[in-house]
């Protein structure tokens, strides 16, 4: 048991040294690397297994179709969209771009005293300006 | 950034970008466009991380393939027309664009070739979050600014010009 | 040894690959798809540019989280554009957007 946990700890060790020739800051993402490769192999493995599992008979009548709650599906599936859902992206969008900025100023504000936020609180009054928009406009509301 | 990874993981990022990119350009079928769109986003972040730009591959996550992307697939959704196969034809200017493409990458190239780089390879400064908010509540602050205004006018004009306008249904 | 000629071939690859899909695509959506590209190309040589020949500032990057605010705010109207011109015409095609032209 020991001597097997020893092997482990020095293939660790190899792995290590083998890393560290390439770059200090790529060798971070390894452990990235290492999840995706996690992710992507249990995507695969579900599939795979699906396939293996399932039977191969051929699908035949009403057994190919659209499941739709039992009914039966009406009209083609593409279908427009309404317009409330492109300005709820909007508005995501505008909050997106604002957390962005908060972020470096949240690591940073602490040092840079009160001219940074003043700064931040100019920033953010802004945005708010534009919710405020939409609020007005009615793109909060479903309609 | 020596070693043969560094160097194995560039290549396989710029395939990825730029084969997701051709296959954004040349898929007919608009919504596979776009999520290939998501990938060449995201392998544009893995090039930043390559080059050490944390941050910025964050910030490429967010916004483009978390924000943008959505947009631009709702936009999809919102003119949907004919049959989705079809939707993202070649216009009758390709050949003309194709040519123009391509001169303008050898271009590119042949300048690549011919100008001497002199590099100054140095470390980043450690901590690049604390380096870009220094950079943009300091000498940056009024285009900081600037570009709140820009995008409250962008998002009150998008408002605008996408609502349904009044008393029509 | 991947020198900054790297990224700069990569960039120009990926800018001339937006343009054409910007220069030759019908649907306007996908025409905007096609400026993000260059856009993204623009981004990946500013910052290459500020690793290899300036590291010690962030000024590239600082630049390159400019454009994509304005990226952001761009695709915004562009898709609000989009959005309007197929309510009054019912089509994307941006060969048939030509009211401005007799």
């Amino acid at each position: 048991m020991a001597n097997r946990i020893e092997r482990k700890s020095r293939l660790g060790e190899d792995l290590l040294i083998f890393w560290g020739r390439c770059s200090k800051i790529l060798y971070q993402y390894v452990v990235v690397a290492v999840f995706l490769l996690g992710a992507i192999g249990v995507a695969v493995a579900a599939l795979a297994a699906n396939w293996l599992v399932r039977p191969k008979r051929p699908v035949a009548g009403a057994k190919g179709e659209t499941y739709e709650c039992g009914l039966e599906t009406q009209g083609p599936t593409w279908v427009r969209f309404k317009v409330s859902y492109f300005l709820y992206a909007l508005i995501f969008l505008l909050f997106d771009v604002e957390t962005v900025f908060l972020y470096p100023w949240a690591v940073k504000f602490q040092v840079m005293g009160w001219f940074a936020f003043a700064e931040m609180i100019v920033f953010i009054g802004i945005l708010v300006l534009g919710l405020w928009y939409a609020w007005k406009e009615g793109a909060l509301e479903w309609k | 950034m020596e070693g043969g990874a560094s160097v194995a993981i560039f290549w396989l990022l710029a395939a990825l970008t730029v084969g997701a990119a051709v296959a954004v350009v040349m898929l007919p079928n608009i919504v596979h466009s776009a999520l290939y769109l998501v990938l060449t986003f995201i392998g544009v972040a893995g090039i930043y991380i390559l080059l050490e730009a944390e941050f910025l591959a964050a910030v490429q996550v967010l916004i483009y393939a978390g924000g943008v992307a959505v947009l631009l697939i709702f936009g999809v959704m919102l003119t949907r027309r004919g049959h989705i196969r079809q939707s993202n034809p070649f216009n009758s200017y390709h050949v003309a664009a194709g040519v123009v493409s391509l001169a303008l990458f050898i271009l590119v190239v042949l300048a690549l070739g011919r100008s001497p780089w002199h590099a100054f390879p140095g470390p980043w400064p450690e901590d690049t979050v604390g380096a870009v908010a220094e950079a943009f509540l300091g000498p940056y602050v009024l285009p900081f600014e600037v570009a709140a205004v820009l995008l409250l006018v962008g998002i009150v004009g998008a408002i605008l010009l996408a609502r349904e306008e009044k008393g029509e249904k | 040894m991947i020198t900054l000629s790297h990224y700069l071939a990569l960039a120009g690859l990926l800018f001339v690959v937006g343009l054409f899909g910007a220069l030759a695509k019908r649907n306007a959506v996908a025409v905007l798809m096609g400026i993000e590209l260059m856009l993204n190309a623009v981004n990946i040589n500013l910052v290459a540019f500020n690793r290899f020949m300036n590291p010690g500032e962030v000024t590239g990057q600082v630049f390159a989280l400019f454009v994509i605010v304005v990226a952001a705010a761009e695709v915004a109207v562009g898709l609000a554009i989009v959005i309007n011109l197929y309510r009054r015409r019912l089509a994307t095609d941006v060969e048939e957007a030509d009211w401005l032209k007799w």
